[in-house]
């Protein structure tokens, strides 16, 4: 059954990644509870744009929770309150007339705001360049059943492939870590015979990337693994761990 | 950089010295509370244990100090990562919620770490650095805790010990990468388990102490 809804918006606005940045209070009078959150933002900013204002920035693109492009903190969580879903799979029948919404973006020192909730999270990109990738150069692919993989270890690699590079795990990360997704992309690889060959490289790279790039340290706090959209476990910090032991203490990589 | 220094410059790195000191840290706390229990025995039986220690001679002394040297380690990283912590995120969130990951432990370690270097000072001062050639360690002890003011010291610091060690236990098994579907759940009980051991552990002796004067 469709209802409408009344609410207040406290969004976060801030012109450009220069200036500070403050709440602005916005009605959102009359949300069918059937849209998401980003079509409710839609709906506003329409009025916002008829009404002469300067409409809600916000990062979005396939709206379906899989490209992870969007995200914002509703009412101080990454992607709101609801558990393994992205800011554009939250609906809006999960809140109820005359709430009061707090929007705020990501906030890091490595993610900076762009506009209002838009956040530049290109630092990822950079740890992906350090080395989120597989190097094969040459031939045909090769017969199957020459790299046995156990069904066990492909679940886990696709488990951390699951990984979308939302950020959530750094806007919840009570020290700005990157931990999380930096350890999604390493064992999605280091898991499987083929990422077996570069492990230790990436390993380095990818973590003195994150280093260099201002995230914070992982104190095992274990917020990103409950904000993760994607149920992103922290076994996957364990393994990065070791993996990062491993190419510094045992291979020659410098 | 030397690939060494590196090693332990990186994130991990550093989270690699917290989990070594902090896992050695648990070790003492552990021999140090079962030598303290010798407390219930008595004066003879703690003033008698007291004397085995200090036979160990030469051995006793490297050891205090490779604990200072931990603590060092232990107590300047920490702090080196608290910073950078606080400097990876410039600008807080107005609005802050917990998913529920955080525990009290995890969200106040920096803090109850600075109080435990407090207390450790204050403690070495009460029992360790003072003139023992007219009087036994026991008198020391027990003349400390018939004062009240001492007692709730002491056990308000333990409560703030059990705190900082909930979170640091297992946490120091994560870092070290041992994190196992078959063992974790484990470590997480055991964890707190410690951290109940070590506060009542610890905490029941001066009021022992103050009672049984």
């Amino acid at each position: 059954m469709s209802k409408h809804i009344n609410l207040t918006l406290k969004v976060w606005r801030q012109k450009n990644q220069k200036e500070k940045g403050h709440f602005e209070t916005i009605a959102a009078p009359q949300i069918s509870t059937e849209m998401s959150f980003l079509e409710m933002l839609d709906v506003v900013n329409e009025k916002m744009t008829t009404e002469g204002k300067e409409p809600i920035a916000f990062d979005h693109d396939c709206r379906e929770g899989i490209c992870g492009m969007c995200g914002a903190v509703v009412n101080g969580r990454p992607h709101g309150a609801l558990k393994g879903t992205t800011l554009c799979q939250l609906h809006m029948r999960h809140f109820n007339d005359g709430d009061t919404i707090a929007i705020e973006p990501f906030r890091a020192m490595a993610f900076k705001v762009i506009k209002d909730l838009a956040v530049d999270r290109s630092a990822f990109d950079q740890i992906i360049q350090a080395g989120g990738f597989i190097s094969v150069n040459a031939g045909g692919a090769q017969d199957a059943n020459n790299l046995p993989v156990p069904q066990e270890r492909a679940e886990l690699a696709m488990d951390a492939a699951q990984c979308i590079g939302c950020g959530a795990c750094v806007a919840a990360c009570p020290n700005a870590s990157a931990m999380l997704f930096v350890s999604a992309k390493v064992s999605q690889f280091a898991l499987l015979p083929q990422g077996r060959p570069e492990a230790a490289r990436r390993a380095l790279a990818m973590v003195r990337a994150m280093d260099r790039l201002g995230f914070g340290n992982c104190g095992n706090e274990t917020e990103c693994e409950a904000e993760c959209p994607k149920g992103i476990s922290i076994s996957n910090i364990a393994r990065l761990n070791r993996e990062f032991f491993k190419a510094s203490f045992g291979s020659s990589i410098k | 950089m030397n690939w060494l220094a590196a090693t332990f410059a990186s994130s991990i790195g550093k989270k690699l010295l917290m989990a070594i000191t902090g896992f050695f840290f648990c070790f003492f706390l552990a021999v140090h509370l079962a030598g303290n229990l010798t407390l219930y025995g008595g004066s003879d039986s703690f003033n008698s244990y007291a004397a085995h220690l200090h036979s160990l001679g030469k051995l006793l002394v490297v050891a205090e100090w490779g604990m200072v040297l931990f603590a060092l380690i232990h107590i300047i990283t920490g702090l080196t990562l608290f910073y950078q912590n606080f400097q990876a995120r410039p600008q807080r969130y107005q609005i802050n919620k917990s998913a529920g990951g955080r525990t009290l432990g995890s969200a106040t370690m920096p803090y109850t770490g600075v109080l435990v270097l407090a207390f450790v000072i204050f403690h070495l001062l009460n029992f360790h650095f003072v003139d023992k050639s007219q009087t036994t360690i026991y008198d020391i002890v027990s003349a400390a805790f018939a004062s009240p003011l001492y007692v709730i010291l002491y056990v308000i610091a333990m409560v703030v010990v059990a705190v900082h060690v909930s979170h640091g236990f297992w946490s120091a098994f994560q870092t070290v990468g041992a994190n196992h579907p078959k063992y974790m759940p484990t470590i997480r009980t055991l964890s707190i388990l410690f951290a109940l051991l070590v506060g009542l552990g610890f905490g029941l002796l001066p009021i022992f102490i103050s009672i049984s004067a």
